[in-house]
């Protein structure tokens, strides 16, 4: 019987989201490809986590050693690469993560099987590998195919498929350690936490995001006055922090914060999903984008297709005069 | 020689014992030169988007590209800028390198600008419908002649967000790899790199040279260019090869050569349909206020 791997993505002993959710998709993928579910768990001291992944999958394939106690793409390929010529899995599941896109590109060539990543959707139809995908910042998606193979790797999507918990009883399985050379290339340091203090977002009733749409640096003030007019906290998208604007404490997106404030105002973002990530779930969205076509329309509740700069200044305006005071 | 001159000299004479040696010729010209750094990065012409109103075009496989500006993809603006500020550093070389039509030489011109001693461009008719594995093979048989310590591109391309040439090169060549790099740090033959995970959090690996390192946004302050610079530049030669100079056959590149076949495009389809507020600036501000009294926010 074939099957479908999951790598089980972990840090600092705890298996992250992306794993279930993979876990969930892996197991429809099995089911029509009548194909067996197996989590691939590489780690030291892992075994707790492994009977955790037994609850999800047919079967854990654990690998323990101290080369894997943190995620170091080299030991992990090899290590891989080794479970995967063994097994000779379907398809091999992995987080498009930070961990994952430093992984799966190289061990895909490797191994010679091709490689879809930042999957949102796929599937098989008549043993040829779909996937959806998206491009330019998300304004549109793509189905496309997967080269024809024996065995396909994917790179899957964060939070693009919801995790379910399965009445599986696994088995958890032990497999040896396979390499006998060293990590010679590649070696871990050390986890680097963000700067304590700052301002912490999560906690706003109320943030004003800002984007791109700003253009300018001396442009920051006017959605800065229409923060505080509401009592609300700026925040931002990346680019605004990539350019030094503000502080990455104030970042919404993966790479920064989640945020789930009573309203999000998002004012000149396009909603690429890294930003969208981290605001979908606030109670109120409302968005200004010249773009009317700009995803973040499709995860609001409000849109308006307007510049931001023509919007903010009366905004400001009314909001004082509705709280009774002079700007 | 100052204590900080001394510690770069030592670093690049470590850096050097970590040499890849490609071929003779070039390593003669390695010695001859003394120790420096010879970068390479990998760069792409691509259309800015993030602003502008995209539609999908007639074939339905690929976005209608008329009225949009082209420019060098942001993330591999990036890396340029790291590796000219390591040429000033450190000195040695930069060259860019790009698989692309005629118009991409205007992304070439840039990285000549911003302080690129050489351009190239790979370029060839067949090379339509390539994947980013179908890419990063055509960058390997290019680089692969050169000498390099480092080779220095963006962690994804704006257009399509494969996010895998890098590591992919990095494979082909032999090198070792580091993806999403938001800090680099030279020496003692070994690049030290901070890594972006998510949600605040990085971590610092090392790796040894040569090597593949893709850069993330927000890395450095890429410089704006003079327009002398840019002048200076048109000048400069773009040195360009076609599949017929590499060692590639057709089958290689393009759609034959790649992972991914694009069979069609199409609208993301809506999570949660937003309500359009219409009317002049003032009647939406007013709406807008509104709704967010109604929520007891004000």
């Amino acid at each position: 019987m074939t099957e479908i791997f999951v790598l089980a993505e972990h840090r600092q002993g705890q298996i992250r989201d992306i794993t279930f959710e993979m876990l969930t998709k892996g197991r429809e993928l099995a089911e029509k490809t009548n194909s067996d579910l197996t989590a691939v768990l590489l780690g030291k001291e892992v075994k707790e986590q492994a009977k955790a992944l037994s609850e999800y999958a047919k079967k854990v394939l654990l690998v323990e050693d101290a080369k894997l106690e943190n995620f170091n793409s080299e030991a992990y390929q090899k290590v891989l690469a080794s479970l995967i010529k063994k097994h000779k899995p379907l398809l091999t599941m992995i987080g498009h993560t930070s961990f994952g896109v430093d992984l799966a590109p190289s061990l895909a060539t490797a191994l010679k099987l091709p490689l879809g990543t930042d999957c949102i959707d796929l599937g098989f139809e008549e043993k040829t590998l779909f996937i959806t995908r998206q491009m330019y910042g998300g304004k549109v998606n793509v189905k496309a195919t997967v080269r024809k193979s024996e065995g396909y790797i994917v790179t899957v999507r964060q939070a693009a498929f919801e995790a379910q918990k399965p009445a599986a009883n696994g088995e958890v399985v032990e497999e040896p350690f396979p390499l006998t050379e060293e990590i010679t290339k590649k070696r871990f340091i050390e986890y680097v936490l963000p700067p304590p203090g700052g301002i912490d977002i999560t906690a706003a009733d109320v943030l004003v995001g800002v984007g791109r749409g700003i253009k300018d640096e001396s442009n920051m003030p006017v959605v800065e006055e229409l923060a505080k007019s509401l009592g609300g906290v700026l925040a931002c998208s990346r680019p605004i922090v990539d350019k030094g604007w503000l502080s990455n404490d104030r970042q919404v997106g993966s790479s920064g914060k989640t945020v789930k404030p009573k309203a999000y105002i998002a004012l000149g973002i396009s909603g690429a999903f890294q930003h969208v990530l981290g605001m979908k779930n606030s109670d109120l969205i409302i968005a200004v984008n010249k773009d009317p076509n700009a995803p973040i329309f499709s995860f609001s509740d409000y849109g308006v297709v307007e510049d931001l700069f023509k919007i903010v200044p009366p905004l400001k305006s009314k909001i004082y005069e509705l709280r009774g005071r002079k700007a | 020689m100052s204590e900080l001159e001394n510690k770069v000299s030592k670093d690049y004479m470590e850096l050097g014992k970590n040499r890849r040696k490609t071929n003779n010729a070039k390593q003669k010209s390695v010695l001859r030169r003394k120790e420096s750094l010879d970068i390479i990065v990998c760069v792409k012409h691509v259309p800015e988007t993030a602003e502008a109103e995209i539609k999908i075009g007639a074939t339905g496989k690929a976005i209608e590209k008329t009225g949009l500006v082209f420019d060098i993809n942001e993330w591999d603006d990036y890396a340029l800028e790291e590796a000219v500020r390591f040429k000033e550093k450190l000195g040695g070389t930069v060259t860019a390198i790009t698989v692309g039509l005629e118009d991409a030489d205007g992304t070439l011109r840039k990285c000549l600008a911003r302080g690129a001693d050489k351009a190239i461009r790979v370029t060839d008719a067949k090379f339509e419908g390539s994947d980013s594995y179908a890419i990063a093979r055509i960058l390997h048989s290019v680089v692969k002649g050169l000498h390099f310590d480092l080779v220095l591109t963006g962690a994804l391309a704006g257009d399509d967000g494969y996010t895998m040439v890098g590591p992919i090169l990095a494979e082909m060549l032999g090198v070792s790899h580091a993806t999403m790099v938001k800090k680099i740090e030279l020496g003692n033959g070994v690049a030290k790199a901070n890594r972006e995970l998510e949600g605040g959090l990085e971590e610092i690996i090392e790796v040894k040279l040569p090597a593949v390192l893709t850069v993330q946004t927000g890395i450095n302050e890429p410089r704006y260019v003079s327009i002398l610079g840019i002048r200076k530049a048109m000048k400069k030669e773009i040195e360009t090869l076609s599949l017929a100079d590499t060692n590639l056959s057709e089958n290689d590149v393009g759609e034959a050569g790649s992972w991914i076949k694009i069979e069609q495009m199409f609208v993301p389809p809506v999570e949660k349909q937003a309500e359009f507020i219409k009317g002049n600036p003032e009647e939406i501000a007013t709406k807008i206020a509104e709704i967010i009294k109604s929520r007891g926010l004000i």
